[in-house]
């Protein structure tokens, strides 16, 4: 293990720079994680996670449904094929303590975090019902209700917002952790790294979590990335790197135990790298030229999330027809929510000139 | 039940396109994810995959058939799945409306404006403080009002701030909430705009404004649009904060008056006080804002020294001008460093019979209008002194509105005394020619009166 003699100026009394810890190692906690092995879950557990990426499966195949109908306009990402991450991470934190933010293909964690499916479709279709009053729409959704930060329609710059969130859990002391979601685009901006820098520097309780579903828009990781194995990309920070199979929700739940114990316990940030695909375009309108389609099929066939769960409910002996009873059960609810999406009224006109500023001057 | 599978949407702004290919034929059972056909658009061909299961029914447009419309029904799925048959819909509300044209949205009047600055009460002593001692005053006792509120920035605490606006924050509250950052504007406005998000006050310092081009995204992207893009939902109590325009023979890249930049921003607050007084006031007022706010200071006033009263609680309001000097044959509108040179103009100017009123305009956004229009009414003439370019500058600004709302009232043209259009030199000579003076606003003065 690499030692590093301190060779910083003086620091001041709130500074606890990570570089006088001799015992940085960036597999530090990938060891203990590959020790301790996915998640055991329980068979209801495991019914639940299988439960939710359904619901992100079905709720997105029908916003793209609704997209070509012409009901959901501009930009919409879909998270189809990466379900297991916002699932399993996500399952793993504490309701009403810890907060999360993402990037703009975030409809997958609003649903893992259990928000209202009608609300989303709602906003999708850019209604008075939706959580931001349809004036968000797909890329710019929020719930502070559910500690639920966004929605963010620039790439990267969740990455310091969340930073900041996690600044304020540190300042009032209440516990929290923030989940600071992603791409493996993003991983490519600036400001990720002056943020890497602050969050190890200060010590912030703090989880970047790297989803490199291979492709930025239509750019491999490798024709973009000199360094592909993003959990290593925080080395230079002293940011301890988890490498995780972002396919199997087990595998992502048990990881993100481990993250958040060390982080938890003021060891300040981890960069958690899931490697997961995504079986559409990077948006509606990609064509995805740039992939081949037995690349798809082969992620589809081989590596899906929900299938991969549902064979494993199976072999657990749980019955078929409870697992055709959710598959319908969440059917219905999606169809409920494309349904009040389509019907509930547009905003009111007021609405326009309602929410630039919160004061009046 | 039978579906209607209808030409899709491929992108925002698709309305027809090519059916290029049918990947089934009638009888196929598909099943979701499987592509069933090719659409090409004026971009590319993208796959057209299946998210419902059943038997392809009867195709309805040939493959090959140019133009087709979005929307259109292109073939029939006969589903056999007693799971892909749809819910009852779901009660909703109230029926969308038809598609009818959109009633034109009526912007609601602003309140009648009653705020005004406070009355010092008769009495009330005066203390002489600089720019820099109000702004700190400012920040120290809102930060002893309220625990929320911290200031970070490159080097705010232990060197006591580049230019000693910061001056012993750090000895009174503490490296918790006196934070040194790295060189790294991006970031750290990234991390202050997101505490604010979760709940905090941050008062954010850029060691001047030219740096904040850099995190310039956060400012408008994160925090200005959030409130909206959240229906109301996530506020961004953050207040922004550092020198701004051009200080002394610094150079073009160090030298920017973003003043403009800023206004023109739906979402943001933008102060630019001048005197020590409004510096302390409205900073009080910033910091209390549930809105972000960008407070633009400037180096050359740091050092001045003004009357501030000697209160408990000096807070001034956002969004009102301030009537520097009362005058009836022009009115002067400047902010920030302009407001000493236009008050030295108006002395010159009334040694010359010109009796100038000034207007400090205070707050960029919300503008005061309505003290600009009243002077307008009595004065008849305006011009505005702005440090800073010409084009699209708050001058043009003032401009438009006078010539929107203050038509009948103007007697002559409304001119902009600014800097020069060029990035500005640092040769002594040169920069001197840049840079707005007393006499650019005497001139322009005179020049209105038709006088000279």
């Amino acid at each position: 293990m690499a030692t590093r003699k301190s060779k910083g100026g003086a620091t001041g009394a709130a500074v606890t720079a990570p570089t006088d810890n001799p015992d940085f190692a960036l597999r530090s906690l990938q060891d203990k994680f590959e020790k301790q092995g996915s998640f055991k879950a329980n068979d209801d557990e495991l019914l639940k996670f299988y439960e939710q990426m359904l619901l992100i499966r079905r709720f997105e195949e029908r916003a793209g449904q609704l997209y070509g109908l012409g009901l959901i306009g501009g930009f919409c990402h879909l998270y189809i094929g990466q379900e297991a991450v916002a699932v399993g991470l996500q399952s793993a934190l504490a309701e009403g303590k810890d907060s999360v933010i993402t990037g703009y293909r975030d409809h997958g964690h609003m649903l893992a975090y259990g928000i209202d499916p009608k609300v989303i479709m709602a906003e999708l279709t850019g209604r008075q019902a939706g959580i931001s009053k349809g004036k968000g729409g797909s890329m710019h959704m929020f719930s502070t209700e559910h500690a639920f930060y966004g929605g963010h329609g620039i790439v990267g710059a969740q990455v310091p917002l969340g930073a900041g969130l996690a600044f304020a859990h540190k300042y009032r002391g209440d516990g929290g952790v923030c989940m600071a979601y992603f791409g493996d685009g993003a991983a490519n901006q600036g400001q990720v790294y002056e943020t890497f820098n602050m969050a190890s520097l200060w010590q912030l309780p703090i989880i970047f979590v790297i989803e490199n579903n291979q492709y930025a828009m239509g750019t491999s990781t490798a024709r973009s990335s000199a360094e592909t194995e993003f959990h290593r990309r925080g080395t230079a920070f002293r940011i301890p790197g988890m490498d995780v199979d972002g396919m199997d929700v087990l595998a992502v739940r048990g990881a993100a135990q481990v993250a958040l114990e060390h982080v938890r316990g003021g060891g300040g940030p981890v960069l958690m790298e899931m490697n997961t695909y995504r079986y559409r375009g990077h948006s509606m309108s990609d064509p995805a030229k740039y992939r081949t389609r037995d690349e798809v099929n082969e992620m589809r066939e081989k590596r899906d999330p929900i299938e991969h769960a549902k064979a494993e409910l199976v072999a657990r002996g749980v019955d078929e027809a409870k697992l055709k009873e959710i598959e319908k059960a969440i059917r219905a609810q999606v169809g409920e929510s494309a349904d009040f999406a389509e019907s509930s009224p547009e905003p009111e006109m007021s609405e326009l000139y309602t929410d630039v500023l919160v004061e009046t001057y | 039940m039978s579906i209607e599978l209808k030409m899709p949407a491929l992108s925002p702004t698709m309305e027809e396109g090519t059916l290029a290919k049918w990947l089934v034929k009638e009888g196929d059972d598909i099943s979701p994810g499987d592509i069933i056909a090719e659409i090409e658009t004026d971009k590319a061909t993208m796959e057209f995959e299946s998210i419902d299961e059943g038997k392809v029914g009867k195709i309805m447009i040939e493959a090959g058939t140019e133009g087709v419309k979005v929307g259109t029904v292109i073939a029939v799925l006969e589903g056999d799945d007693a799971d892909a048959s749809a819910p009852p819909p779901a009660a909703a509300p109230e029926p969308a409306s038809e598609p009818a044209p959109a009633p034109k949205a009526e912007k609601p009047k602003g309140e009648p404006k009653v705020a005004r600055d406070p009355q010092v009460p008769e009495g009330t002593s005066m203390v002489s403080l600089t720019v820099r001692e109000a702004l700190r005053d400012a920040m120290a006792e809102e930060m002893r009002a309220d625990d929320r509120v911290f200031v970070m920035g490159e080097e705010v605490a232990e060197y006591q701030g580049a230019y000693k606006v910061t001056q012993g924050l750090l000895d009174e509250f503490g490296s918790k909430r006196v934070i040194d950052t790295p060189i790294t504007e991006y970031g750290f406005a990234g991390i202050g705009t997101g505490a604010a998000m979760g709940g905090l006050r941050p008062i954010v310092e850029f060691m001047t404004f030219n740096f904040a081009m850099q995190a310039i995204d956060h400012i408008i992207n994160s925090a200005a649009k959030t409130n909206y893009m959240s229906g109301g939902q996530m506020r961004c109590p953050i207040v922004f904060r550092g020198p701004n325009g051009a200080a002394s023979r610094v150079g073009a890249q160090h030298s920017q008056n973003y003043g403009p930049w800023y206004a023109s921003v739906p979402g943001l607050v933008v102060i630019a006080p001048y005197d020590a007084a409004d510096a302390k006031g409205l900073m009080k007022a910033a910091i209390r804002s549930e809105d972000p706010v960008v407070f633009l200071e400037n180096e050359l006033v740091y050092g001045r020294s003004f009357d501030v009263p000697d209160m408990d609680d000096w807070v001034l309001p956002i969004g009102k001008a301030r009537i520097m000097r009362e005058g009836s044959d022009v009115t002067i509108v400047s902010y920030s460093i302009g407001v000493g040179l236009a008050l030295e103009a108006a002395e010159t100017l009334a040694g010359e019979g010109i009796d100038a009123e000034v207007i400090d305009l205070r707050t960029l956004r919300p503008l005061d209008t309505e003290t600009v229009l009243a002077s307008l009414k009595k004065t008849n003439r305006v011009i505005v002194a702005e440090e800073g370019w010409p084009t699209c500058s708050i001058a043009s600004e003032i401009a438009a509105v006078c010539m929107e709302q203050g038509f009948d009232d103007l007697d002559a043209p409304v001119l902009r005394v600014t800097d020069e259009d060029v990035p500005l030199p640092y040769a002594a000579n040169l920069e001197k020619a840049a840079l707005i003076d007393a006499s650019r606003i005497v001139a322009a003065a005179k020049k209105v009166c038709y006088r000279g």
